[in-house]
């Protein structure tokens, strides 16, 4: 019973137990229950990934309702793996963000926040696990609504013209997600994905559907922040509370990459987007401008969460790019460095959040020798800048290794070469940090600081692990993603 | 699964150590580590001793041979020596950098594929970075960084060309190879960057007399001579390599002659001693190889010896300048017999570890026909001498009085020292102690009357040289030896003549770039600066509007 509804648990769990938070109300019950439902959603999540990887692509019909009529769920590789991430980074989140929490918030505010998170993650829950694309934009929204709440929580009151920008920015990229949506409607009469992508196939590219995609494409792009409409993401993460940076960072624009996949492979690329049309130019384009110019703005930030921010914007460059060269080199490098990238940029914000209880948000000047008060943390930020850089034996050598290879293969040397160029930009910003962080006596501020609390300490140093971990036993992040990227890749002529 | 447990890993998990332990147990473990090590090095077999799936590959993290235990052997040896020589004076975080740097360079002398040959290779780069920064001045952290984004440049170069290089062939495996397309280019050039060649070489005099005293000792013996492991294993035989080495060997020479700060003539002469490496690879004959691997194993030893006793006298005086040094052996006897020998050693003087590798580099080039080259590595050896040989212990331990009366070398700096000059005079004197561990056959004699005699001519030729024409070192920092008879007799007074000429133009082409650099820096901030237009705030209207211009973007493409 449980284990063949499993897909209708993993959004249901998150989404029962946000009304119970505002039901319950005090502080503490309430994050025992976003902490039960966030680490059995995790659980589901990867009885999912099992499954999948052991038996095949799951169909789930909604309510009994047999696909396309009824809301279809339909897990194959690929979201079962961004299903696995998200949940449970955001279950290894929900433990930390109790001490976080207390420091930023006021206590009485807690359970809307709590309530905000799990809507969340149910959001972004749903995007991924269904097959229907009506069914998308509907989670799309509950979860960029919730995002906006979870931003606007931030001490900073600058968090709420952040949030503001972000709400004009998102509702922009939903309508257009929903324009687009309905245009295929229109033209196939259907909203599942699969019966949807098997419709176009059959056709010849009308000119609605063209608009369709560009619609789609544009409305996607503004979600994850893709160059240069990543406007409204450096204000977002940088006066967002601490907890909200790290889980948004690590997983909200991952799954609209994930939703970029879906559309361009899984819908249009039977219908011969990436010969006909000049989808992988645009992409490889913006993603190169993304990895050079916001990095070349992270080296000059003065704020720390802002600057990793914009290597965000830039990290996210890579995974665009590995869409936009559409081998499976580049496709697995894509996927393994959502994953990646989620790891190392969790490890830094929630590390750069224990530096926050206790001098606040931190300026770049503020965390003069931050190593000599906080030594673990300190260690930790440089294991996740050394990720994002690239070096052998993190998780960011292996996802790079994979895009060099891919323009390799293709023959495009002087891409493989930018994308190494640009791993050296990360090392200037990187590179500031530590020397900020390992040469200089403390400052003021720091002075009375001591080493963060252990219940924030330990998740975050589990993100650096990963860190290490994943880039060297690489079967499991790269195998599932190989796979993955495999399954996309059927889905081209 | 204990065969795949490269010795690497024993100095790996030995960093981690020193830097958790403290007091007694730190110094056990900077004792037994290398020993440790010492032993499992001699363990491995040759040929591949297991695989590990990484990535989509099987890899070969321990592969066996003479070469490969030769080279870790003196790595070891290094660590052991280095260790004694700095675990009273180095902090426990450059003595755990040291460790994990070695670790690397023992890595890649056991790596069995391109992909643990980079693993290692980026290890070593990231912790001899720390080592710079140990250095603990703000000279040492700017000499840092510029070390850290040569050598990840360096390693992004090496790491395209392994990427090539698997996509085209489909191996891993590490084999020679020539360079004949862009792939092997790129190893090659990415390899080379740790080899200090032209026209990166300057990274090396750059950082490491920054590091600390004790620092430098270890910098000085790892980076460059895997880099030279890693061309024996991959580029033997390589053309571009002889002319490259012979470019090495005078750059060497030229810009330690004008050089004032002791170390850093030490770390020019590394560039020097490399390019013989180099160059012998380059010729790519067995007997070539086995001098690469000789001159390699000496050199370490004479080299580390060097920087010992320049160490010492920069940990006793804080002084590193020539001029403000002098007349330390009165009160520094045994770091100034040290010196000497390892002085002496570099110079390939009879009786010392250099003479009897460096001339089978020469008898190679001999062999090969190549008149050129052996004129030309023979008149280097006189360069040497002059540089390294007689200007490092001249004017840092005799010359005019300083008036400092330092002590001489802490009891463990001193053993180890002392260590090192028997090491170095030992293989001089045995030199078959050596030969026998070569990858190759030696059928070699270095002492024959004939060698002998021709290497004290061209030592004491060139040495009469120096001090004819010390009155110029010293007054001025340029020289000028265009003095005919040491014109017509030595090659150093050409080299020296060339680097004045050279020198100026250099100087004035160097401040161009480095205004343009300026420039371009400050057009750069402008855009991506805080208050750059990439990096403000902008109002909503804008930024829909690029969404709307990214849409138009997208229509016409899609229409069109």
């Amino acid at each position: 019973m449980i284990e063949s509804n499993l897909p209708a648990l993993q959004v249901i769990l998150p989404l029962i137990a946000a009304p119970l938070c505002v039901l319950l109300r005090r502080s503490s019950l309430t994050w025992l229950v976003a902490w039960s439902a966030s680490w059995a959603t995790a659980a589901v999540s990867i009885a999912i990934l099992l499954k999948v990887l052991g038996s095949g692509t799951i169909s789930y019909a909604f309510g009994g309702w047999a696909p396309p009529w009824g809301i279809e769920y339909r897990i194959d590789p690929l979201n079962a793996f961004v299903l696995v991430l998200v949940s449970v980074v955001a279950a290894l989140i929900v433990p930390y963000a109790r001490r976080s929490l207390q420091a930023e918030i006021r206590s009485r505010q807690h359970y809307l926040f709590w309530t905000a998170y799990q809507i969340c993650l149910t959001g972004l829950l749903g995007v991924t696990i269904t097959g229907d694309a009506f069914n998308v934009f509907v989670f799309l929204e509950i979860s960029s609504l919730a995002t906006y709440i979870l931003i606007a929580y931030g001490q900073d009151r600058r968090a709420l013209v952040a949030s503001y920008q972000y709400l004009i920015m998102g509702t922009i990229g939903a309508t257009f997600i929903v324009i687009g949506v309905g245009l295929l409607y229109l033209m196939t009469g259907t909203l599942n994905l699969d019966d949807m992508a098997r419709r176009i196939a059959n056709m010849p590219l009308y000119r609605p559907e063209l608009a369709a995609m560009a619609f789609l494409t544009v409305g996607i792009s503004l979600k994850l922040a893709l160059f240069p409409l990543h406007l409204w993401l450096p204000n977002a993460y940088a006066y967002a509370p601490s907890v909200s940076t790290a889980f948004l960072s690590a997983t909200a624009t991952k799954v609209a990459v994930y939703l970029l996949m879906r559309f361009s492979y899984t819908v249009f690329g039977r219908s011969g987007i990436f010969e006909s049309l000049p989808f992988e130019e645009m992409l490889i384009a913006l993603s190169l401008a993304a990895m050079f110019l916001a990095s070349t703005v992270a080296i000059f930030q003065d704020d720390v969460k802002r600057m990793f921010a914009y290597s965000s914007i830039a990290q996210i460059g890579y995974m665009t790019l590995g869409i936009g060269l559409a081998n499976a080199s580049g496709l697995t490098g894509a996927i393994v460095h959502m994953f990646n990238h989620a790891v190392a940029k969790g490890a830094i914000f929630l590390l750069l959040g224990c530096v926050a209880l206790r001098i606040g948000q931190p300026l770049m000047s503020q965390l003069t020798g931050l190593a000599k008060r906080m030594p673990l943390t300190a260690a930790g930020l440089v294991v996740g800048g050394l990720s994002l850089i690239g070096i052998p034996g993190t998780v960011g050598f292996v996802s790079k290794w994979y895009l060099v290879m891919a323009a390799v293969e293709k023959g495009w040397w002087w891409l493989a070469a930018l994308v190494v160029i640009s791993s050296l930009l990360a090392v200037l910003y990187v590179w500031r940090l530590i020397e900020v962080v390992y040469f200089r006596e403390p400052s003021e501020k720091l002075n009375e600081a001591t080493e963060a609390p252990i219940s924030m300490l330990i998740p975050a140093w589990l993100f650096v692990f990963a860190c290490i971990y994943f880039g060297l036993d690489t079967s499991t992040t790269v195998g599932t993603a190989a796979i993955a990227a495999e399954t996309l890749l059927e889905s081209l002529p | 699964m204990t065969e795949l447990a490269s010795p690497a890993l024993i100095l790996l998990a030995a960093a981690l150590l020193v830097a958790l332990t403290r007091g007694h147990w730190r110094n056990a473990v900077i004792f037994v580590a290398p020993l440790v090590t010492l032993w499992a090095i001699w363990q491995v077999p040759d040929g591949v001793a297991g695989t590990v799936r990484f990535l989509d590959y099987m890899i070969e993290p321990v592969e066996g041979s003479a070469l490969r235990r030769l080279f870790a052997t003196i790595f070891a040896i290094m660590v052991l020596t280095g260790g004694l020589f700095a675990f009273r004076q180095a902090r426990w975080y450059e003595l755990s950098a040291a460790f994990a740097y070695a670790a690397g360079a023992v890595g890649v002398c056991f790596a069995g594929d391109l992909i643990t040959l980079f693993l290692f290779w980026e290890l070593m780069a990231l912790f001899s970075t720390v080592i710079v920064w140990c250095g603990g001045t703000r000279a040492a952290r700017k000499a840092g960084i510029r070390y850290a984004i040569m050598h990840l440049l360096g390693g992004v170069i090496l790491k395209v060309g392994i990427e090539g290089v698997v996509v085209h062939t489909g191996s891993v495996d590490i084999r020679p190879m020539l360079a004949t397309n862009f792939d092997t280019w790129m190893i090659l050039i990415g390899i080379l960057i740790n080899a200090a060649a032209p026209p990166l070489s300057a990274w090396l005099a750059d950082a490491y007399p920054e590091s600390s005293p004790t620092g430098s000792v270890f910098l000085s013996a790892f980076t460059t001579k895997t880099a030279v492991i890693a061309l024996i294993m991959l580029f033997p035989g390589e053309p571009v390599l002889i002319a490259v080495g012979l470019y090495m060997v005078m750059y060497g020479i030229i810009y330690a002659l004008l050089e004032n700060d002791a170390r850093r003539i030490l770390a020019y002469s590394i560039v020097n001693q490399v390019g013989f490496m180099v160059c012998a690879v380059g010729i790519g004959t067995q007997m070539a190889l086995n001098g690469a691997a000789a001159h390699a194993f000496a050199h370490i030893i004479y080299k580390a010896l060097l920087f010992m006793s320049a160490g010492v006298v920069v940990y006793r005086t804080g002084k590193n300048k020539c001029t403000e040094l002098g007349g330390l052996f009165r009160t520094m006897p045994l770091t100034t017999i040290c010196g000497i020998i390892g002085a002496l050693s570099i110079s390939s003087f009879p009786l010392t570890s250099g003479f009897t590798t460096k001339a089978l580099i020469s008898q190679a080039a001999v062999d090969q026909g190549l008149a050129a080259v052996y004129f030309l590595l023979t008149a280097a050896s006189a360069g040497v001498f002059l540089h390294a040989g007689i200007k490092f212990p001249w004017f840092v331990f005799f010359q005019k009085d300083s008036g400092m009366r330092p002590k001489d070398a802490p009891w463990n700096m001193a053993a180890a020292m002392v260590f090192f000059s028997v090491l170095c005079i030992v293989i001089g004197v045995f030199p078959e102690a050596l030969y026998r561990f070569l990858p190759y056959p030696v059928n070699y004699h270095a002492y024959t009357a004939g060698k002998v005699l021709f290497y004290l001519q061209l030592l004491l030729f060139s040495g009469l040289a120096f001090f004819v024409m010390l009155p110029w070192l010293k007054r001025t920092p340029t020289i000028s030896l265009d003095v005919d008879w040491i014109y017509r007799r030595l090659f150093p007074a050409i080299t020296a003549w060339i680097c004045d000429a050279v020198a100026d133009p250099l100087a004035r082409i160097g401040r161009r770039i480095q205004y343009m650099c300026e420039a371009t820096l400050s057009r750069i901030y402008r855009h991506h600066g805080p208050e750059g237009v990439l990096a403000r705030t902008w109002p909503t209207g804008s930024m829909v509007m690029w969404v709307a211009i990214l849409l138009a973007c997208y229509l016409v493409l899609y229409y069109v």
